[in-house]
């Protein structure tokens, strides 16, 4: 029982009038096509129901009484009907048919349009959006779009035309049993208006209980454990109860009242249909204005149609409502400022010759930066070494609020830096800035003595290994998981970089090795396995420069240290940005940064901090103390 | 399964009756119009009597009003019984998961009885409402039509019975051909959320290895794979409207042709050939109608299967007859206990003969790697689980003999993933004792060294906690479920790695408030941190589901080479950096 959003279109015609513009533009011809079937197979339905009147009239009432009744002029005229519903049920199975391509197509394309649009946006958008909410677009809201695009348009088409016709035939037939039919078709809305009213009012209660309810059971199941263990039964059941108790209030009204449309339009649909046969009798019966009793069966079963498709209408309007809603959530997704990237000094594959470093197409293992001066208009390579300089950095997620203050640090290639300090002191925001997840506000940050701004997004993240502390894997083999550093390794390299990063083990005792599958993030691997494959794909890319965010402590010490010996192995030769949660790896490392509030507090090796007495010191002696 | 949520229809079981009899009523009142309607032509205008036409008029206008009330009636009744089922089945299953033990609740996730409860749920109501209401309507109208076409001529009726034939038939085949499409469908479409829900969560990972031409390119493949398994099934789908349409037509002509050749030989009236032709779609959509019922109820099969499987789980743990109401002491012993989890005798053993004599008052420390299984050794001292073999003594006696409220109002566990509620930070304390005064929270809360950051939140102890206490640190929510495990003045304390994330001086001072303020107290302490079981009395070291050393920390420094090697890693430079020292 999802808690549906609320309905809320800010801009109904312009959304609807993009969508109509993306279905459209891949399915023009088939779309106008489709009403044109849509047309067909309306008229086809009408014609057969003036067909009753002449059959009456024109083919029954004069054989009435004949001697030798001629039925041949009545098959000719069936015949001919036949031939008009033969093409409508074809152009209904054709705009039926046609419909699934339109519909599936054109969500396909929102589909793929979504995720390349997503694909592209900043990390700063999924920081600041409920993945839940993201997810959302994907499911409920196209969804709802193909509920529109596949039912809602073609049905509200139909109904339209039938409508037009059946009125033009009531018309034909008579404009006073017209009027009558209009009167009660006026009551229905009206009474119809009424009751949703009513309805609506109940419906969002039952909505807001559904949410009460709903948000206590989460809790609830999601503490059960707590509850057992505090023996704490009986009270969470009353309190369920409660809530229980007051949704099938609100839902039994609710639905109470939904449930009331059906008859009350029923009926009124039977009066209406009561009040034709009494009046169009007495005109038949006096034959006034040419009124025949085939007219009048002909006028009932219109009288009939013609309440239809204002019911389906009125439902329809509902739904297109929610698809609306939904659309523009779906066109906000793909409407959001994608990443930009105005660098253009590239990575290319390089070689040394006598000396100067030039570019070359096949790969020598050796990489340069391409840096193109406009000014000069001439090209200088650099080699990547790893070198990496902050210089008086400020950075805030939010302009207003800056988070790191006049950060300077520099790593030369092969150093390894450790970051330390309490949870939000801007550990991780720094390692944020290197890769340019977010971009800085003041101050620059070098890489090989170019500044990351002219640095292409692409060639620039290449350059650099991150091994995060939650692990993230995807669905596909394990060998997948770890090419995914590097799409052009073979198994032999696959394999040297599980064992560098001390996975091949585990891997192997998996049930089918490297080919095994993982599932929903690696759920079916412990945390430190999966950690083991993150090492092993930062590995396989065999970046330079290496953002290392340790685990906690969550994972058991003789894991850990096979972990942490991956960790080591991998660090070796690289520029290391570690945010560090254990001793050994703050101890060995080259320069330790102590951040606090985002201010860069203190730096050091571990001697020298020691001496120094300060935070750092408090930090270590923590353990100390009760060792 | 159908017996099982049957049997929660309960107090609307009169409901549940009534509802179907309206419906009923309606569609016989509908039936009856173009009955009288053909009275009307062929009595009333052929025959030129006005008053005929009036007074069936009058008629037809009186069962519309009796078949409103009846459709006003069953709409109330179907809300109210669909409504009330739904209540008591959510009220069932919540009130059987009360009884769940903690190997009941392991075979469900979290996730999945939410769902049952909710989603779910509201599946089998709507259904449920739909039966009433519609299961009896659509076949009711198609033999009331069926019948009165049947009394208005035979011959032509019979056409109509090759029509519901042939249309069922058909509908049933794409039905058919389509829900089994469809699955596939459904699976594909889960496949491919389940690619963006990765690529969400782990666009880091996509970012940092520059991979998104790759995603676009997998993304594109799946998606172009769940068109053409949309377009297959719908394509089915497609024939439903043209197979209707061109049964009705058929009938039409068919009833057309006949019914001229019978009126011109006066064997049927004018006036039965226009309700004739009324009841052929009257027939024709409720052959719609239920196959629409059938695809509708379908679906909501599986929920009601699973809400069922909620309801008839039985709890493995239950109070054995005249049960021990008094828990005597807090000395804890183990004796050739194996364990297992999953009920099946093949279930892997995670605990393998364990022998353990632990007296009141004695604090033990626990310390293993990952699934030694030292979370599964404490959960068996209050019966979290049951012993496979031998048997676990709390104050001497069998715990399968105790009381299970008063085994585990005596000892406390603070669980390894625990949980906090929305509320303030009195009302979860006073999950621990719901009597406590104040002043008794203050105290625990000193103990837990809690006091202090509530002291520092503007609303202190009524700081309200958001559900899943998501206003708090990591820190914080332990010492808070600490001290509300300590409310209890339970005789055993179980600390299932419950001040992880505290910082190591925190955790001292906590340790040593136990010492000095609850000494009676039996204390058991689960920690990685192998300074958080260092001073404990003994010291318990797991390895693969069996005790590998009991002893002191000297001894065990001695003598255990495991408990040597993490001592050793920890505190020469293999330790935990402690980074959250400032999060206090």
């Amino acid at each position: 029982m999802m808690e549906k959003k609320k309905p809320q279109v800010k801009n109904a015609g312009a959304t609807f009038k993009r969508i109509m513009g993306l279905v459209l533009s891949k399915y023009r011809f088939p779309f106008i096509f489709v009403l044109v079937c849509i047309v067909v197979s309306v008229l086809a339905n009408v014609q057969g129901t003036m067909f009753t009147k002449s059959l009456i009239d024109d083919y029954i009432t004069p054989l009435l009484g004949a001697g030798q009744p001629d039925f041949s002029p009545l098959a000719g005229k069936i015949l001919r009907v036949g031939c008009f519903y033969s093409a409508g049920i074809l152009a209904t199975y054709l705009y039926n048919r046609i419909m699934v391509n339109i519909t599936q197509g054109t969500l396909k394309y929102v589909r793929d349009e979504m995720f390349v649009k997503m694909e592209n946006l900043p990390i700063r958008y999924f920081d600041t959006h409920a993945h839940g909410d993201i997810m959302s677009v994907y499911t409920n809201d196209t969804d709802t779009l193909r509920q529109m695009i596949s039912q809602s348009i073609p049905q509200f088409v139909s109904s339209g035309i039938t409508i037009v016709s059946v009125t033009a035939s009531m018309l034909i037939l008579s404009v006073p049993l017209t009027a009558i039919t209009f009167v009660m078709v006026g009551v229905m809305l009206f009474v119809t208006k009424k009751v949703a009213g009513n309805s609506a009012r109940y419906f969002s209660a039952q909505q807001k209980d559904i949410g009460a309810l709903n948000g206590n059971i989460e809790e609830m199941i999601n503490g059960q454990k707590v509850v057992k263990v505090f023996c704490h039964e009986e009270q969470t059941l009353q309190d369920f109860r409660e809530y229980n108790d007051r949704l099938f209030d609100s839902a039994y009204h609710a639905n109470q009242f939904a449930n009331l449309l059906g008859p009350i339009n029923n009926q009124l649909g039977n009066i209406s249909y009561v009040l034709i046969a009494i009046v169009g009798g007495a005109l038949a019966m006096h034959n006034t204005s040419g009124f025949t009793l085939g007219a009048l069966a002909a006028f009932l079963t219109y009288n009939k149609s013609f309440h239809m498709p204002i019911n389906q209408v009125s439902q329809q309007l509902n739904s297109i409502v929610m698809a609306l809603a939904g659309a523009e959530r779906i066109f906000a997704l793909m409407d959001e400022q994608p990443e930009v990237d105005e660098g253009y000094v590239t990575l290319v594959n390089a070689k040394e010759e006598n000396g100067v470093l030039t570019e070359t197409e096949e790969y020598t293992g050796k990489w340069a930066w391409r840096h193109y001066h406009k000014a000069q208009d001439n090209v200088t390579y650099i080699p990547l070494t790893g070198d990496v300089v902050f210089d008086d950095v400020d950075f805030g997620y939010d302009e207003k609020k800056i988070v790191l203050h006049h950060i300077d640090l520099f790593a030369t290639p092969g150093q390894k830096i450790a970051f330390v300090g309490s949870t939000g002191a801007g550990k991780t925001t720094i390692t944020n800035l290197i890769n340019r997840f977010y971009d800085i506000q003041d101050g620059k940050i070098r890489y090989d003595g170019i500044n990351i701004n002219k640095i292409k997004k692409a060639d620039l993240r290449r350059s650099l290994g991150i091994v995060l502390q939650d692990t993230h894997l995807f669905t596909g083999t394990v060998a997948d998981n770890i090419r995914y550093g590097k799409l052009s390794a073979t198994d032999e390299e696959v394999k040297a970089a599980a064992r560098l990063a001390n996975a091949d083990g585990f891997i192997r005792r998996l049930p089918q090795g490297y080919d095994t599958m993982i599932t929903r993030d690696g759920s079916n691997l412990s945390q430190g396995q999966r950690q083991l494959l993150a090492i092993a794909r930062a590995a396989i890319a065999n970046p330079p420069v290496l953002i290392l965010d340790e685990a906690t402590s969550s994972i058991d010490t003789r894991t850990e240290k096979i972990v942490q010996d991956g960790m080591d192995k991998l660090m070796k030769g690289r520029t290391t940005f570690v945010i560090a949660h254990r001793l050994s790896t703050v101890k060995n490392s080259d320069c330790i940064i102590v951040l606090e509030h985002g201010r860069v507090i203190e730096r050091g090796t571990h001697e020298q901090l020691l001496e120094k007495q300060g935070k750092y010191y408090q930090l270590y002696t923590g353990l100390a103390v009760n060792s | 399964m159908l017996k099982t949520l049957c049997a929660q229809i309960k107090e609307y079981k009169k409901d549940s009756v009534k509802t179907p009899l309206y419906m009923v009523l309606e569609v016989i009142m509908e039936t009856m119009i173009p009955l009288l309607m053909a009275s009307i032509i062929d009595d009333g205008i052929n025959k030129g009597d006005m008053k005929h036409v009036c007074l069936v008029g009058g008629l037809m206008a009186l069962a519309a009003v009796v078949g409103l009330y009846a459709g006003i009636m069953g709409g109330v009744c179907g809300a109210r019984a669909s409504a009330g089922f739904a209540k008591n089945l959510r009220e069932a299953m919540f009130t059987n998961i009360q009884t769940y033990s903690f190997a009941n609740l392991d075979k469900y996730s979290t996730a999945g009885l939410v769902t049952r409860l909710t989603t779910d749920v509201t599946n089998v109501q709507n259904a449920y409402q739909m039966i009433l209401r519609m299961c009896f309507r659509a076949p009711a109208n198609l033999i009331c039509a069926m019948a009165m076409a049947f009394m208005i001529n035979r011959r032509i009726a019979g056409i109509y019975l090759c029509a519901v034939l042939f249309l069922g038939l058909i509908l049933g085949l794409i039905i058919w051909r389509a829900t089994r499409h469809f699955n596939e469908v459904f699976r594909k479409y889960d496949d491919l959320n389940a690619s963006v829900q990765e690529n969400v969560s782990g666009i880091r990972v996509v970012k940092a290895y520059v991979r998104e031409e790759y995603e676009k390119e997998k993304f594109r493949k799946s998606s172009g794979g769940v068109y053409q398994m949309f377009v297959k099934a719908e394509s089915i789908l497609a024939w439903n409207a043209p197979a209707m349409q061109f049964t009705v037509y058929t009938c039409i002509l068919l009833i057309s042709w006949f019914g001229a050749h019978l009126i011109v030989s006066d064997a049927l009236t004018t006036g039965d050939l226009v309700s004739l032709l009324a009841y052929c779609m009257n027939i024709l959509m409720s052959l719609m109608m239920l196959s629409m019922i059938f695809v509708m109820v379908s679906m909501s099969v599986a929920s009601g299967r699973r809400i069922a499987e909620v309801i008839l789980e039985e709890a493995t743990i239950k109070n054995r007859e005249h049960p021990v109401m008094e828990v005597p002491s807090g000395s804890v012993v183990f004796e050739n206990v194996s364990f297992h989890y999953g009920s099946d005798a093949k279930g892997e053993s995670v605990l393998k003969n364990i022998n353990l004599d632990v007296r009141a008052g004695e604090t033990i420390g626990i310390i293993g790697g990952t699934g030694s299984s030292k979370s599964s050794l404490v959960n068996l001292i209050s019966r979290l689980y049951d012993v496979n073999a031998g048997r676990v003594l709390v104050g001497g006696i069998d715990v399968r003999d105790y009381d299970l409220e008063t085994l585990r109002n005596s000892v406390a566990v603070v669980l390894q993933n625990n949980v906090l509620f929305s509320g303030t930070i009195l009302d979860n304390l006073r999950w621990g004792d719901s009597s406590a005064d104040e002043e008794e929270c203050r105290r625990v809360c000193r103990l837990a060294c809690a006091d202090d950051f509530i002291e520092s939140f503007p609303d202190g102890y009524h700081t309200y906690i958001e559900q899943g206490g998501t206003n708090l640190s990591g820190g914080q929510k332990q010492r808070l479920c600490i001290a509300r495990a300590l409310l209890k003045k339970p005789k055993i304390l179980i600390l299932d790695d419950s001040t992880s994330a505290v910082d190591t001086a925190t955790d001292a001072k906590i340790r040593k408030a136990f010492r000095e303020e609850i000494p009676d107290t039996t204390k058991f302490i689960i920690a990685q941190r192998i300074a958080s079981v260092m001073d404990a009395d003994r010291i318990i070291v797991m390895e693969e589901g069996c005790v590998n050393g009991f002893g002191t920390h000297e001894e065990l420094l001695q003598s255990n080479e495991i408990y040597r090697d993490v001592y050793h890693s920890q505190t020469s430079g293999g330790g935990d950096f402690d980074e959250n020292g400032g999060a206090a």
